[in-house]
């Protein structure tokens, strides 16, 4: 595949590791937070840790959209589905996220209720044209990436005249949960989370650009490298941050100029401002309330909205209490620090978020990890 | 979910509407997100939309400084 392939070179990894070896200094902790989902799957999936010197440490963020949704939100979105009026469309990775009674959309499903899977929010309005007696609701979940999609999806609703069309937003915003990782009431409870710089996401920034970040890298004096999600431009990225922390600069770099510039997908961007507003907050799985960190529907577009189309509720639940996700989430724990790991919890019946999207820190380790700890200890 | 790829657009359809082909697999997506795109341009897919066009000039760049940067660790090595 062009503009992938080229950059998994084995070799230029194998040379990049041993430029961050010679570069960090044996002396120093380098922990570097890849705040995107992507970037988790691609560390486990290629083995990047085992290429980095013992003292440089990735710590998997809570940047996979799927993981940090709230169970109080799939327990809303299974309330409407189970409407006999009401056919939901959802997004394959949500199906099996477990809400508060352990009952997901899948379960659901099985019981009768009418739940799509879709693909885009195109097959969303195919549906909803086919289908005019029906009230259609798309579950809308992510970050900036998956925005713009869904602000698309809203305006071509309003050109076709969807009447019974709707969205159940969930989106949420990248630097805002980067500022609450770093500063929270919620981390004298789990701990400090020590991170000395961000790898950051590649394709929320293709759409934001680099210049968001710049106050985040300024206000806590963390260097931040925008990095692809392909093996070299990690390592490259990570090199980078390397390069910052022992010269003390705390900088937004973008290593990933190939898809990413200052300014961002500017259209992607209109896109969106036309159509959500900020919401005062909105719970993360794992961070809490955060504050101006989801989006809703602008009054403009309240036909479209499905919570206020079907007065839906939050009702807070707390999270299972043994499930490490809040901790794991903030880079406090690792996966198998959490005792449910691989025995009550895994990716066919998970019990928290980490373990269902594959780009969850729980999944990755299940998938690409376990075999690496066991040679570790057998070594 | 995040995970998305690089595509050629192979060819442009009305309503904002394009043919892409990813590894040889044609795909119809979306590019209401990005102005001016022609055939032969590198996009990046997500969802089922292009997010993002690929500046090919900052791809060749950023493999060259790889090259670089890669062959300076091999002789670290050495
Ligand atoms: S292993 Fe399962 S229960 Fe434990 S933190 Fe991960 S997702 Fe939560």
């Amino acid at each position: 595949m062009k503009y992938a392939d080229e950059f998994r070179d084995k070799t230029i990894a194998r040379g990049l590791a041993r430029a961050i070896g010679a570069e960090a200094e044996s002396q120093s902790e380098y922990r570097f937070m890849e705040f995107c989902g992507g970037h988790t799957h691609a560390i486990s999936r290629y083995g990047l840790e085992d290429m980095l010197p013992a003292n440089v440490r990735m710590i998997h963020g809570p940047g996979c959209p799927v993981c940090v949704l709230p169970a109080s939100r799939i327990d809303m979105a299974i309330r409407l589905a189970e409407r006999p009026e009401v056919t939901l469309c959802v997004y394959g990775d949500l199906m099996r996220v477990p809400g508060s009674q352990g009952k997901s959309l899948l379960t659901a499903k099985a019981f009768g209720a009418d739940i799509r899977m879709v693909y885009s929010t195109l097959d969303a309005i195919r549906i909803a044209e086919q289908a005019p007696n029906r009230e259609v609701v798309f579950f809308a979940i992510g970050f900036e990436t998956t925005t713009p999609p869904t602000a698309v999806m809203i305006r071509l609703a309003e050109k076709k005249w969807l009447k019974s069309f709707s969205v159940f937003c969930n989106h949420v915003l990248t630097p805002s949960a980067m500022h609450s990782i770093l500063e929270s009431p919620d981390i004298r409870n789990i701990g400090r989370v020590e991170v000395d710089g961000f790898l950051g996401p590649a394709h929320v920034s293709a759409i934001i650009g680099t210049e968001p970040y710049e106050v985040l890298a300024q206000q806590f004096g963390k260097p931040i490298v925008i990095a692809g999600f392909e093996p070299l431009d990690m390592m490259q990225a990570i090199l980078m941050l390397v390069r910052q922390v022992n010269e003390g600069r705390h900088e937004v770099e973008n290593q990933y100029s190939r898809a990413v510039t200052r300014k961002g997908n500017r259209r992607a961007q209109e896109e969106v401002s036309d159509i959500f507003e900020l919401r005062d907050q909105f719970e993360w799985r794992g961070l809490g309330l955060v504050p101006h960190s989801g989006l809703k529907l602008k009054q403009a577009y309240a036909q479209f909205d499905a919570e206020m189309r079907f007065a839906m509720h939050e009702v807070r639940v707390a999270d299972n209490p043994a499930c490490e996700c809040g901790a794991i989430l903030r880079g406090v724990k690792r996966p198998v620090d959490c005792e449910l790991f691989g025995t009550v919890c895994t990716p066919e019946i998970p019990t928290g978020s980490c373990m269902v999207s594959s780009e969850g820190a729980c999944a990755a380790h299940w998938t690409y990890g376990r075999f690496r700890d066991y040679q570790l200890r057998r070594a | 979910m995040c995970l998305s790829v690089p595509a050629e657009v192979a060819k442009i359809l009305p309503d904002d509407m394009a043919i892409v082909s990813i590894d040889g697999i044609s795909k119809e997506i979306s590019i209401a997100l990005i102005d001016d795109l022609a055939v032969g341009d590198y996009v990046l897919v997500h969802v089922g939309y292009a997010l993002a066009r690929i500046d090919p000039a900052e791809a060749e760049r950023t493999l060259q400084l790889l090259q670089e940067l890669g062959s300076e660790g091999q002789d670290l090595q050495s």
